[in-house]
């Protein structure tokens, strides 16, 4: 066919160049075109929230999203960039824990929607998550499991930053030890 | 019963742990291969044509235009078929994979096109040109009753596709003694599934003539033999296997549907394998809806309350074809008593062919909506004779060792329990009529059933093959469909034989491999195949413990499994490894451990046409109380607080168990409030996620006031004491929820659902009525 058109998308870190025909959305091209296939196809209309993905780190409905308009975003879907991203995993883990899963057809999107959530509010309340979560439908669970996912995510992405804190604190008094102790061999060394 | 369930949980190495789901992890990292993930090579994609007539003759069809588009490659239509009908039982098969000469509803499949993508193929579904001579339609169950009624099929007079009548005890001696008799008609809608994953399937007919079925199946078993019978081949050509389901909750994944048959036809027409996948559009107009029912129920009773009789006549608009409708009958009356003693009970129930999209099973069956009915009249019982409603039930409760009227044999049923516990978490006794105006509180009670006795297949079984490094290999012909089977099923069997969850495999059914089974309905799966696997294991272990006492010269009989390992408690020198156990057996002795296990509770017989019998070997309670506010300007509800109780037996998973009681109350709670599949002449009004609204995040409780909590008892006839966790936690919300509103608003809602409309004109209504009762 003709009407194909050359399309540059970065997803999950990598570039990929397609020719794809322009009303394609991004859902599709994600599943069909780069066959991946994380990103669930349910609702078509942006009902449901199954189809998330993150443009520059904002959730959309990638049923409702046009392949052509994803070019120069950032686009990250569930299957995550290579070399893995420790919040999705947190999240993932989380979700599993919880008991937020079961047919997992909502997940993807009740994933990346938490990520999105996460990324601007880290410490959400309930009502911020339950709001967070209104384009997303769950069949399965009755979203109690799915909450509390989110805020365990909340809670062990907290304390990953305040271990990295620590972490990073400690490597400082441990540069700072190295430092006197270099200072005091060259103190003794002179002497 | 004698047996102490905390200690028997305390046993347990396995069982009673909060487990994750096996498969979570795939899941959430968007690896799991759902139907529609999956693609083959040179694959062709289907599309469906559905009739836009409620009722009417095909003439003819004309595919040349369609045919010729470039890109298709085959077209097929009814007269492609066999012409044979299918179904469960020879009295409802009235289906075909395509229509030969009428379309009964508007939705309902025509032809189908394979094109080599899916927008090639739907540009050939609107080049297809069908000739119909509209025939009249009848949409009203009651009118399609009527005598000189459009009939819409030759075998069923009277649009009667089935019919139930039982009656046990004296039910006109009993209304004669009654004190208080009174009857009301309620009525329930339209609700589907509304699983997020369409149906999808990709369909192969090889040149050996053999077909397989790759397909997000619930009841694969089902499937497989409608298929062939459909098709007219042996079962033994036909192979269906499950992908990953993106929820079921019954319906068309119970079934073989016209997209499976058209898949393996134009399979057979183009030597390509071929995929369909559903839009949502088509998925909530096509059939396999909740019956919606007009039931009729007389209640009478002694003045204190005491239930003595009960006379139901319920007529459900089945739509076009029968599907299960014929048990959905036989169900709702079966279980009319259920949680409560009522000693005389007269039952009948026609199901109507209409020109609708047809009704099937949804989770709950046909018991929730009978459970709306005498919920809600119980509590205008107990208004009426000035009784709490608390009271009143725990004075009808059904007790273990009842057998109820029509034979049921009641095991556990810790009822009384779990309305305590209910008004413990909710604080009913402090909330009740002490409420501020428009809130209000609820309470309503349901039961269901640990699979049925069926006339058919209803035995589970299962197999172990044991590897040499200890692990197992689980095979069940049960599916997981996200309610946790593959990971209950695996505890059950770790727990026999002393390893980890982590260390079986379980397989999603393939029918060529794995054993037969009825399928995934009626809260089964636990229960039944739960008990094959139990059985399974054994059998593995009773081998193993065999080549292991060999092995270490010891007698089997003092064996245990635990911990990987097999040992002789009362001598410390004989322990072994499981795995080299396994090795050594399979090197050295040429035996291979392999466990089979099944379970039929073939014990009793229903008599499906009296209704006498004992239709499942377990049965359980639940109750719940609902804390609502409503607007009195919007008519809008807010459901504030939730409390449930229910008697699972001894809960094996407890996080697979809350998942299913949470997720069958929210599902009630949609069903009560906002879901309706509005049809006009028979046209779907609300096919989509849009205008079918099902409950969201924002709709619910807070955690702190959304709660249940599991009674637990230990059933003797269950797998480890265990029973149905899936379906009885919803039956009873129904009528909570009309409970509180009425008890908010003094509005009594007998219709479903409770729509801020219904809502407002009934505060307008209950304010006239005030108006003019003052001076």
């Amino acid at each position: 066919m003709n009407d194909l058109m050359p399309v540059s998308l970065q997803v999950n870190g990598i570039r990929y160049d397609v020719a794809i025909q322009p009303w394609r959305t991004l859902l599709e091209v994600l599943r069909e075109t780069l066959t991946m296939t994380g990103t669930k196809r349910s609702c078509g209309e942006g009902q449901c929230g199954a189809c998330t993905v993150l443009l520059d780190g904002k959730a959309v409905s990638s049923c409702m999203y046009l392949a052509v308009e994803a070019q120069g975003k950032e686009i990250l879907t569930i299957e995550g960039p290579v070399g893995g991203d420790p919040a999705l995993e947190q999240i993932q883990r989380s979700f599993a824990a919880k008991g937020a899963i079961q047919c997992g057809f909502c997940t993807p999107g009740m994933v990346m929607i938490t990520k999105d959530l996460l990324s601007h509010t880290p410490e959400p309340d309930e009502d911020e998550i339950r709001d967070a979560l209104v384009g997303h439908v769950c069949r399965c669970t009755g979203y109690v499991q799915i909450v509390e996912a989110i805020q365990d995510a909340a809670n062990g992405m907290q304390a990953a930053a305040r271990g990295m804190q620590d972490a990073a604190s400690a490597m400082q008094d441990a540069a700072g030890a190295t430092q006197d102790a270099a200072r005091e061999m060259a103190r003794k060394g002179g002497a | 019963m004698n047996k102490d369930p905390q200690k028997e949980l305390r046993d347990f190495q396995v069982l009673g742990r909060a487990i994750p789901k096996k498969d979570a992890r795939i899941k959430a990292s968007g690896r799991a291969e759902y139907a529609d993930d999956i693609s083959m090579p040179g694959m062709l994609h289907g599309k469906l044509l559905h009739s836009p007539h409620a009722h009417a003759r095909i003439v003819s069809i004309d595919t040349s235009r369609a045919a010729a588009l470039p890109g298709v490659r085959a077209v097929v239509t009814g007269s492609d078929f066999p012409n044979i009908k299918f179904g469960n039982l020879p009295q409802t098969r009235d289906y075909l994979p395509l229509p030969m000469d009428t379309v009964r509803y508007i939705g309902e499949e025509v032809a189908a096109v394979a094109a080599v993508d899916e927008d090639t193929a739907e540009e050939a579904i609107d080049l297809l040109r069908v000739e119909y001579e509209p025939l009249p339609a009848v949409f009203d169950p009651e009118e399609a009753m009527q005598p000189g009624a459009p009939q819409l099929h030759a075998n069923a007079p009277g649009n009667i596709s089935a019919h139930s009548a039982f009656h046990f005890g004296d039910i006109d001696a009993a209304f004669a003694k009654s004190d208080y008799v009174r009857e009301d008609v309620y009525e329930t809608q339209a609700v589907k599934q509304g699983m997020l994953e369409p149906h999808a399937c990709i369909g192969l007919w090889d040149n050996a003539g053999k077909v397989t079925l790759w397909s997000c199946k619930m009841s694969p078993y089902v499937t497989w033999r409608q298929l062939a019978m459909g098709l007219g081949l042996r079962p033994g050509d036909v192979r269906v296997v499950q992908t990953f389901v993106g929820g079921g909750f019954s319906g068309g994944k119970q079934e073989a549907m016209p997209m499976d048959f058209c898949a393996v036809l134009l399979s057979k027409k183009t030597g390509r394998p071929v995929k369909f996948v559903h839009t949502m559009d088509e998925v909530l107009t096509i059939g396999h809806m909740r019956h919606p029912m007009k039931i009729w129920l007389r209640t009478g009773t002694a003045r204190d309350g005491k239930l003595l009789a009960q006379h139901c006549r319920l007529i459900a608009n089945g739509g076009a074809y029968s599907s299960i409708g014929g048990f959905s009958m036989y169900l709702a009356g079966a279980m009319l008593n259920l949680p409560y003693r009522v000693p005389n009970i007269k039952y009948e129930a026609h199901r109507v062919y209409t020109n609708n999209g047809f009704c099937g099973a949804l989770r709950g069956h046909t018991i929730p909506q009978f459970c709306f009915a005498r919920d809600s009249q119980l509590e205008l019982i107990a208004a009426e004779l000035n009784l709490d409603p608390l009271d009143i039930r725990h004075r009808n409760a059904l007790q273990p060792g009842d057998v109820t009227a029509n034979g049921f044999r009641i095991g556990t049923f810790a009822f009384d329990e779990c309305i305590e516990r209910v008004a413990k978490l909710s604080g009913w006794r402090d909330k009740r009529g002490k409420l501020p105006k428009y809130r209000g509180i609820g309470f309503g009670c349901g039961s269901h059933l640990s699979g049925a006795r069926l006339m058919g297949h209803s035995a589970s079984a299962a197999e172990i093959k044991v590897q040499e490094d200890g692990t197992i290999q689980l095979t069940t012909g049960s599916t997981d469909v996200g309610q946790g089977a593959d990971t209950v099923l695996s505890m059950i069997a770790a727990e026999v034989l002393g390893i980890e969850v982590d260390d079986v495999g379980f397989t999603r059914v393939d029918s060529q491999t794995t054993p037969v089974d009825p399928g995934t309905f009626g809260s089964r799966v636990t229960f039944f195949t739960g008990h094959a696997v139990k059985r399974a294991a054994e059998d593995a272990r009773r081998q193993l413990a065999e080549i292991a006492a060999q092995k270490m010269g010891a007698d089997p009989q003092d064996l245990v499994f635990r911990g990987r390992e097999i040992f002789n408690p009362k001598d410390e020198r004989q322990r072994i490894k499981l795995k080299d156990v396994v090795r050594w057996g399979a090197f050295q002795l040429g035996k291979i451990v392999s466990g089979r296990g099944s379970y039929a509770a073939a014990d009793e017989k229903i008599d499906f046409r009296t209704g006498e019998g004992n239709l499942s070997p377990a049965y359980n309670p639940s109750a719940c109380a609902v804390e609502v506010e409503v607007d009195p300007e919007t008519g809008r509800v807010t459901v504030v607080g939730f409390w449930g109780a229910d008697d699972s037996g001894t809960p094996l998973n407890p996080l697979g168990v809350k998942g299913q009681v949470l997720g069958a109350t929210v599902m009630s709670i949609g069903h009560a409030l906002y879901e309706n599949l509005i049809r006009v002449d028979g046209q779907v009004m609300n096919p989509s996620f849009r205008d079918y609204k099902m409950p969201l995040a924002t709709d619910l409780p807070k955690l702190a006031d959304f709660q249940h909590s599991n009674v637990i008892t230990w059933e003797p006839e269950g797998p480890f004491g265990a029973k149905e966790a899936g379906q009885g936690a919803g039956t009873g919300v129904l009528a909570a929820l009309a409970n509180a509103v009425y008890d908010a608003t003094g509005v009594r809602l007998k219709r479903l659902p409770m729509t801020p409309e219904n809502i407002l004109f009934g505060i307008k209504r209950v304010r006239e009525q005030k108006e003019t009762r003052r001076p």
